[in-house]
């Protein structure tokens, strides 16, 4: 009888894939020869459907791309109608958009170590970054009405100005979180098991990962100084003090530490933006039927899982002629299979998910 | 047949056997609610508390409704297989319960009523071996489910459980050292007259192992990779539904309860008070049968440990798991039990 | 043509020295810029731009059906290729255009990032890119009739 490789299928059902994502995994036994991730199951044709609808009516159509990271999307894309059309935000507007946007990218790397522990067996984790995440989410829901589809942007500016209450609960999550974060260092960091399960695992070099167009906190744990905030700053990004964390052996646990330590920092960021956040109006004056002349532009933005650009190519109409998003999680999904060889399946869940892919967003 | 003869020898040892296994139903059902509430308490949530006064009725509630669930069988299933697993995982589970103590005895006036079923001049070796047993049904439960998740799950467990008899056996060798008896109440009236246990300091390495090993053997956390949710599904559980998956589960928690005994009956004195070779603290075991509260006391003890250590680690890897094992737990062992030897014929 | 920008001035220059009249046109808007080749001068161009010129990083793909406002001589569909250079932080766009059935040369030679890139634009459009490893579709099931980001493929689905 001829020895057989085992095929199994991951997915699209599973524990621990998050969202819809079927591997089809090729093994040895216990060893990964290789993996076909097969996509599509969560495609809604937003593209398309963003052909047929005006540029104000996208936005909230964005918030589903990357469910976990709503402002993020809107950010990008409201960056890329405001580059577009010519319209110039006020800087308070922008200094609310930078808080919002730290908030969400708190949000969502609360939600990954949440789902990553989880696959790795350390549970309790899971529920300590939910609760705090409860907090942030009742902030948006303070804010813009929403938890999860905020719709928190809107072109020209924001949709309205920070009330007492939400800088007060701002400043509740700030002071919150890092106790959190302190309690989740404590259970993993050194953890023996945790670092068996994650040193050395689901490497890539760092010139293979750019030719792969890997880009996020994935590349930074890679130890490539990539961040959209520092290199092309936008939303005045260039007044605010922070540092970019690097890892310098592109494995799980580097990932984990770096995504750990962008949380501290966007806080630090939070900070200064409500210390110094100046007077004026929150809202640019925007026709009410906006009309962009024909162009296009390219736009991205740092989002929680990497580089979030849009592509809007308008023509003299209402509606955009065409826009296209370029989803990190696209992208970095093409190095799983690199990333897994030789692993075995267990290491599969682990390099899945520090890899922090939302269905959402790679499928549209 | 003499009247006394039929009752003494035949009618209360039958009682007594039914008496256990209700005895480790109930503890099943505790555990059942024990763990979701503790688990929920140290993931900052409540736990079920709703059913029954703060959800002791939970398990029940869980238990009726696995019972009128579909006994799913795919076509491709091996019948006598798929289905004898399930029954030999929880007979493999009770039958050890025959040789431990689960108190001292009662002297009536002809007669001492004893808190174990049975007594054997072997009551560990046979331990050992009624629950290794288990490795059959998984064995069965895997490779009948023809399915490749159960397989690969069935595979694992297997290989784990393997492993993890050996040091386990050595630690116990250590213990039997100094009780010089395989008889689980010689075991427990040696520490009566010497102190627990794991007061002699050679003793607490192989407890340390012991208990490592012991949480491998039942298949918990953080080696709880053959059932792993996150990597197999269900593991090689994974094809059972109903009543058949909820007897896998209880042979979890029976298993469970019996590697808890065992500790507390090697180590920390079974039945017994602290201190009890101290006579100012005698009143600590103020009755004949009292010791079936300490015992049952220490065993809570261990179990609240065994949902405590699942809450707090991630998982092992497979391959982890098993380099522990040979290349740390087998040697520790061996070294304990060299170390054990020359202490015991120094004194 | 001379444009705002230092450094992409001096890229723009060695891409006219190299290739001048296969540049097909210049734009520089918005503070980008973009050059459009023909079918056959992509792989040259884009190697020369890797090699050469130091843009290692493709950022998207991007397919456009030019359907609703045709330009005189100019195929139906164009492909935009967006770049980005490490460590300066340079972006750059290739454009290049395709008729329907006109294959196009695949760039996952070049860069790894284009193979699902390259599929999604089969998937959407139904251009071909030749020389790619495995073209199928990526988003929609294998046995989908029709191109949905075409123009004339309606919202609601056929």
């Amino acid at each position: 009888m001829p020895y057989k490789h085992i095929e199994i299928s991951m997915g699209p059902q599973h524990p621990s894939t998050h969202g819809v994502l079927q591997l089809k995994v090729t093994a040895d036994n216990e060893v990964v020869l290789n993996v076909e991730p097969v996509i599509g199951y969560l495609h809604r044709g937003m593209e398309k459907l963003w052909e047929h609808r005006t540029y104000p009516q996208i936005v909230p159509l964005t918030d589903r791309l990357d469910y976990l990271g709503a402002i993020l999307n809107n950010l990008a894309y409201v960056l890329a109608v405001e580059k577009l059309a010519g319209i110039e935000v006020p800087k308070r507007a922008q200094y609310i958009r930078v808080i919002l946007a730290e908030l969400q990218r708190v949000a969502s790397h609360l939600a990954w170590i949440g789902f990553n522990a989880n696959d790795i067996g350390a549970m309790s984790v899971l529920l300590y970054g939910f609760i705090e995440r409860e907090g942030l989410l009742d902030l948006f829901e303070e804010y813009c009405g929403a938890r999860l589809t905020v719709h928190g942007l809107r072109i020209g500016g924001v949709p309205h100005d920070l009330t007492p209450k939400v800088c007060e609960l701002i400043r509740g999550v700030v002071t919150s979180v890092p106790r959190r974060l302190a309690d989740i260092e404590a259970l993993l960091s050194e953890n023996r098991i945790w670092k068996h399960r994650t040193v050395g695992i689901g490497r890539i070099a760092p010139a293979e990962a750019i030719q792969y167009g890997l880009t996020g906190p994935a590349l930074r744990a890679a130890g490539v100084r990539w961040d959209i905030r520092k290199n092309i700053p936008y939303s005045s990004y260039e007044d605010f003090d922070f540092d970019v964390p690097l890892g310098t052996h592109s494995d799980v646990y580097d990932r984990y530490l770096v995504r750990m330590a962008e949380m501290r920092q966007s806080l630090r960021i939070i900070t200064q933006a409500l210390d110094r956040l100046p007077a004026g109006e929150v809202r640019a004056k925007v026709p009410r039927l906006l009309k962009i002349p024909p162009g296009e532009v390219f736009l991205s933005v740092e989002a929680a899982k990497g580089e979030l650009g849009f592509y809007i190519k308008s023509n003299g109409t209402d509606k955009p002629e065409r826009v296209k998003m370029k989803a990190p999680s696209f992208i970095n999904m093409q190095c799983f299979e690199k990333m897994c060889q030789g692993h075995l399946i267990a290491d599969l869940v682990a390099i899945l998910g520090s890899l922090d892919i939302v269905l959402g967003e790679i499928d549209k | 047949m003499s009247r006394e003869l039929f009752i003494f020898e035949g009618l209360i040892p039958l009682l007594k056997a039914a008496a256990v296994c209700i005895y480790l139903m109930i503890m099943v059902i505790i555990m059942v609610w024990l763990e979701r509430r503790v688990v929920g308490w140290l993931q900052g949530r409540l736990g079920p508390n709703r059913v029954g006064f703060q959800g002791v009725l939970q398990p029940i509630a869980d238990t009726v409704k696995l019972l009128f669930k579909e006994n799913i069988m795919q076509k491709q299933a091996d019948w006598l297989l798929f289905n004898i697993a399930p029954i030999i995982v929880l007979v493999s589970a009770l039958l050890p319960f025959c040789f431990i103590p689960l108190g001292d005895s009662i002297p009536f006036k002809n007669y001492t009523f004893t808190f174990w079923v049975a007594e054997s001049p072997v009551g560990l070796l046979l331990i050992l071996g009624l629950s290794s047993l288990s490795v059959f049904a998984l064995v069965f439960g895997g490779w009948g489910s023809n399915s490749k998740y159960p397989l690969l799950g069935g595979l694992r467990a297997v290989i784990q459980i393997l492993s993890y008899e050996i040091p386990i056996g050595l630690a116990m060798l250590a213990v039997i050292f100094y009780s010089q008896s395989l008889n689980m109440v010689d075991i427990v009236q040696k520490q009566a007259v010497t102190g627990w246990n794991i007061g002699k300091w050679p003793l607490i390495v192989p407890f340390v192992i012991f208990w490592i090993c012991a949480v491998a053997e039942t298949n918990r956390a953080p080696f709880d990779l053959p059932e792993a949710e996150s990597e197999l599904v269900a593991g090689f559980h994974t094809e059972y539904s109903g009543i058949k998956f909820a007897f896998f589960f209880m042979a979890e928690y029976t298993h469970m309860v019996l590697a808890s005994s065992l500790a507390v009956v090697l180590f920390f004195g079974g039945w017994l008070a602290p201190f009890s070779q101290v006579k100012a603290l005698a009143w600590l075991h103020p009755f004949p049968g009292a010791g079936v509260f300490w015992y049952f006391f220490k065993i809570m003890c261990f179990l609240y440990l065994y949902i405590w250590i699942r809450g707090t680690f991630p998982r092992y890897r497979f391959d982890e798991l098993i380099k522990l094992a040979w290349k740390w737990m087998v040697p520790l062992a061996l070294l304990n039990i060299f170390i054990v030897a020359l202490v015991r014929l120094h004194s | 043509m001379t444009i705002d920008h230092p450094a992409l001035q001096a890229v723009l220059d060695a891409l006219a020295a190299r290739f001048n009249d296969r540049l097909l046109e210049t734009r520089f808007e918005k503070g980008e810029l973009s050059v459009r080749v023909a079918r056959g001068d992509l792989r040259p161009v884009l190697a020369f731009l890797r090699d050469e010129q130091g843009f290692n990083a493709l950022n998207d793909i991007i397919g456009l059906d030019n359907a609703n406002a045709p330009v005189a001589g100019r195929p139906r569909f164009s492909v935009l290729y967006q770049f980005y250079k490490f460590p300066d932080a340079l972006r750059l766009r290739v454009v290049t255009d395709a008729a329907e059935d006109e294959p196009l040369p695949s760039i996952t030679g070049l860069y790894k990032s284009a193979d699902w890139a390259e599929r999604e634009i089969f998937d959407m459009f139904g251009l071909r890119f030749e020389g790619h490893p495995g073209l199928t579709r990526i988003y929609l099931g294998d046995d989908f009739k029709g191109y949905p980001l075409r123009k004339e493929f309606p919202l609601a689905g056929e």
